[in-house]
């Protein structure tokens, strides 16, 4: 097991050297090769891991692979080492999975490009470090990765960094996730001071035989410290600002590392902490209520934007919103479901988008796309399955996931009426903004000037192979409802799977609610749906009515409620004002003034001084009579 | 009669005196004078004054050695008078002038 663990690891990381050093050899097809190459034997490695993480007995799932101490201060000791467990078997399987299918797509993807091996490089050590994180056996481990996929994140936004609003977007990812990771830091400290240990296990056996109320208050700081780093990473209000303009770098890196993988670290780290999330009350509620609001707002947002990135990109948000919110409400489980199944459809869709804008020219107004249908059959009928998936239709994989978060937000412990009507009308919005895309750029007559054409099998067989994955993805989690009210057991493979490993809680409530829950999120989502294809289809006049009604409202949501220019106003002037003061006043005046100052100071001192010397021997001759009748002076009187 | 007598009579002091006045004026010629000619003269007047004291001492506490000192201190004032001419003769070969207001090659 340790040499696959480590095969797992070092394949992207080799695959990142490769293509790093041949950075000259600019040859798309060699380079996305060898980095896929990589990325599937580490895909093969993570399948026997996960395999032999299955066929150990329930309860000795956990392996920990000790390397070396890493640190090792007093009483901090931080081992260099990786935990094995069903969540982090599951997670590999995830970020290689998807992850070569992403590879792959962008050997075809990137056919314009001048520097190949530059971008397959960064995309191999992105996997390397997603790798680091999901794998990491305490908090300080998986921070190295959370470190290494957001510089990775950053690289790959301004990939195209000839364009300086590409590269100012890498900049704002990059800055953004700086703040949470600060937060992220200090939760570190706090559960450190509290438990004196950061590793997962050590914490979870802590976490059960926690009961001291007056230590509570610093679980929660450091509990919402941490979740201040989710916030940054998994893109939550409010710090999500950084998604939507990270659309500016490739299609399948917004796929892989902005949809599918990245974004999700933040759930994963939740969910490792499951056990300590559930003791604290507060931050449970904080982590429940950010988490709705973001899935409302962003599917708000998502609802007015043109740009086909941007919309997949709020969506994203949303959905991340909706992890969230499982995991405040205590279904930790419900969270990595939807984790999974997000990660199917949402690459799907964004895999879709890229080839959609692929065969444009770099298109991505959905209003100057239309009739793709006909153009683009394979695109068209596996963005179709995303999009059936995302707005959840039984039995595709969103179904599945998005009704379980819902239910336990209704029915759960720690749920909340409102909580479930936020997520339920972001559900409903979920299915306008997604079905608007369908129409837009599917089923209305073309409003393009290129000639559509279908993407290479590279590009679509990926495509064919996520498709399947969203459509069979919710079968890890059968609700017991349905299993119960078909006749036969299915049991629910992902609760099983994670309930050594995390805070596993399944929520028996009437089954008559969950029956009529269920049938109401579907009905909103069809709802959403027909009103969105009628309104964007036929009755365009009718939806040109409603905005004029509130042309106000229409503007502030799209433009996405001005929350940028709030925090360019509110955060970044005053900082801005700040630093300029420091800089002109302090810096230079101050500071500057000093060091200067004592360099003229001298200077003139000096140049006084130089006067004396001033070649008459006479003087010279002066000033030794003077000092010899000092020093006479000071002899006689004093010695 | 006998305290007019010894106001009048030349005592130590009134070498010491004298010694001083001629060795601060050899000095203050030196610092003053331009010419190098006669800020050598001033040196030598500046020796002499010490001369003076050194035989006036000598006389008064009975000790001969005193005397001896300025013959030596005569002979070395010679050779440093013989030296600074043939100093002065250099520089006014090198630079034209013995004024010493007008050499500054020693400038910072």
């Amino acid at each position: 097991m340790d040499l696959y663990v480590i095969g797992v690891v070092l394949l992207p990381l080799i695959g990142f050297l490769i293509n790093g050093i041949l950075w000259d050899k600019n040859n798309r097809i060699v380079s996305g090769t060898i980095a896929s190459a990589c990325v599937a034997g580490s895909f093969v490695l993570s399948i026997i891991i996960f395999l032999s993480v299955r066929a150990a007995s329930v309860g000795e799932r956990s392996f920990l692979i000790h390397f070396y101490d890493w640190i090792h201060v007093d009483a901090l000791k931080v081992p260099m080492a990786f935990l094995i467990d069903p969540l982090s078997s599951i997670m590999c399987l995830l970020v290689t999975g998807v992850g070569l299918l992403i590879h792959i797509f962008s050997i075809g993807y990137m056919d314009e490009e001048k520097r190949p091996a530059k971008y397959f490089a960064f995309l191999n050590l992105f996997i390397f470090n997603m790798l680091i994180l999901v794998l990491g056996s305490s908090l300080l481990t998986t921070f190295i990765g959370w470190e290494g996929v957001g510089l990775c994140s950053y690289l790959l936004i301004g990939y195209w960094f000839e364009d300086s609003k590409k590269a100012d977007a890498g900049l704002k990812a990059f800055l953004t996730n700086r703040i949470g990771d600060a937060g992220f830091l200090v939760g570190l400290f706090f559960l450190y001071k509290l438990f004196g240990t950061l590793n997962y296990q050590d914490l979870n056996v802590l976490a059960l035989s926690f009961n001291s109320p007056e230590s509570l208050g610093l679980l929660t700081a450091g509990l919402l410290g941490i979740f201040i780093g989710v916030c940054g990473k998994s893109a939550q209000i409010p710090l999500y600002v950084w998604l939507p303009d990270a659309m500016a770098g490739p299609t399948p890196v917004s796929a892989l590392i902005h949809a599918a993988t990245m974004v999700t670290a933040g759930l994963f780290v939740m969910i490792r902490l499951s056990n300590l999330i559930i003791l604290s009350p507060t931050a449970m509620a904080v982590i429940a209520t950010v988490g709705a609001l973001t899935a409302l707002i962003a599917a708000i947002i998502g609802t007015c934007q043109w740009d086909i990135k941007k919309i997949l990109a709020y969506s994203t948000v949303s959905q991340l919103g909706y992890m969230v919110l499982a995991a405040g409400v205590g279904a930790f489980g419900g969270s990595l479901f939807h984790v999974l199944t997000h990660a199917f459809f949402k690459a799907l869709m964004f895999l879709g988008a890229g080839s959609i804008i692929h065969a444009l020219h770099h298109e991505q107004d959905i209003r100057k796309m239309g009739g793709l249908k006909k153009t683009m059959p394979i695109t068209a009928i596996t963005f179709t399955i995303g999009w059936i998936a995302i707005i959840g239709i039984p039995p595709f994989a969103g179904f599945f996931s998005k009704d379980e978060i819902l239910w336990s937000a209704w029915a759960g412990e720690h749920g909340h009426f409102l909580l479930w009507f936020m997520g339920w009308a972001a559900a409903g919005l979920t299915a306008f903004y997604m079905t608007r895309l369908m129409v837009l750029t599917f089923w209305t007559p073309s409003r393009s000037e290129h000639k559509a054409h279908e993407s290479s099998p590279l590009m679509t067989i990926p495509l064919v192979c996520l498709a399947v994955l969203a459509i069979f993805g919710g079968l890890l989690g059968i609700p017991e409802v349905i299993s119960h009210g078909l006749g036969i057991h299915i049991p629910h493979f992902l609760n099983e799977w994670l309930d050594e490993v995390a805070y596993i809680h399944v929520i028996h409530g009437k089954v008559s609610h969950e029956i009529i829950l269920m049938l109401l999120s579907v009905g909103i989502a069809v709802f959403g749906a027909i009103a969105a294809f009628l309104l964007y289809g036929k009755h365009q006049d009718t939806r040109e009515r409603i905005v004029s009604k509130a042309p106000k409202f229409f503007e502030l949501v799209s433009e996405k409620f001005y929350v940028d220019e709030l925090y360019e106003k509110m955060i970044l002037k005053p900082l801005r004002l700040l630093s300029e003061s420091l800089w002109k006043d302090v810096d230079q005046k101050f500071i500057d003034g000093a060091v200067n100052g004592s360099n003229t100071s001298i200077k003139k001192l000096g140049q006084g001084l130089a006067a004396v010397q001033n070649g008459f021997f006479q003087n010279y001759l002066l000033f030794m009579i003077v000092g010899l009748i000092a020093i006479l002076t000071v002899f006689v009187r004093y010695i | 009669m006998t305290d007019l007598l010894s106001f009048f009579q030349v005592s130590l002091n009134h070498y010491l005196a004298l010694g001083l006045i001629l060795f601060t004026l050899g000095l203050a010629g030196v610092f003053i004078r331009k010419n190098l000619i006669v800020i050598l003269m001033c040196l030598e007047l500046m020796l002499n004054a010490v001369n003076l004291i050194f035989v006036a001492f000598s006389h008064y506490q009975g000790i001969p050695l005193g005397q001896v000192y300025v013959f030596f201190i005569m002979t070395v004032a010679a050779a440093e008078a013989g030296v600074g001419l043939a100093i002065a003769i250099s520089i006014y070969k090198r630079f034209g002038t013995i004024k010493m207001d007008l050499l500054t090659a020693l400038k910072g």
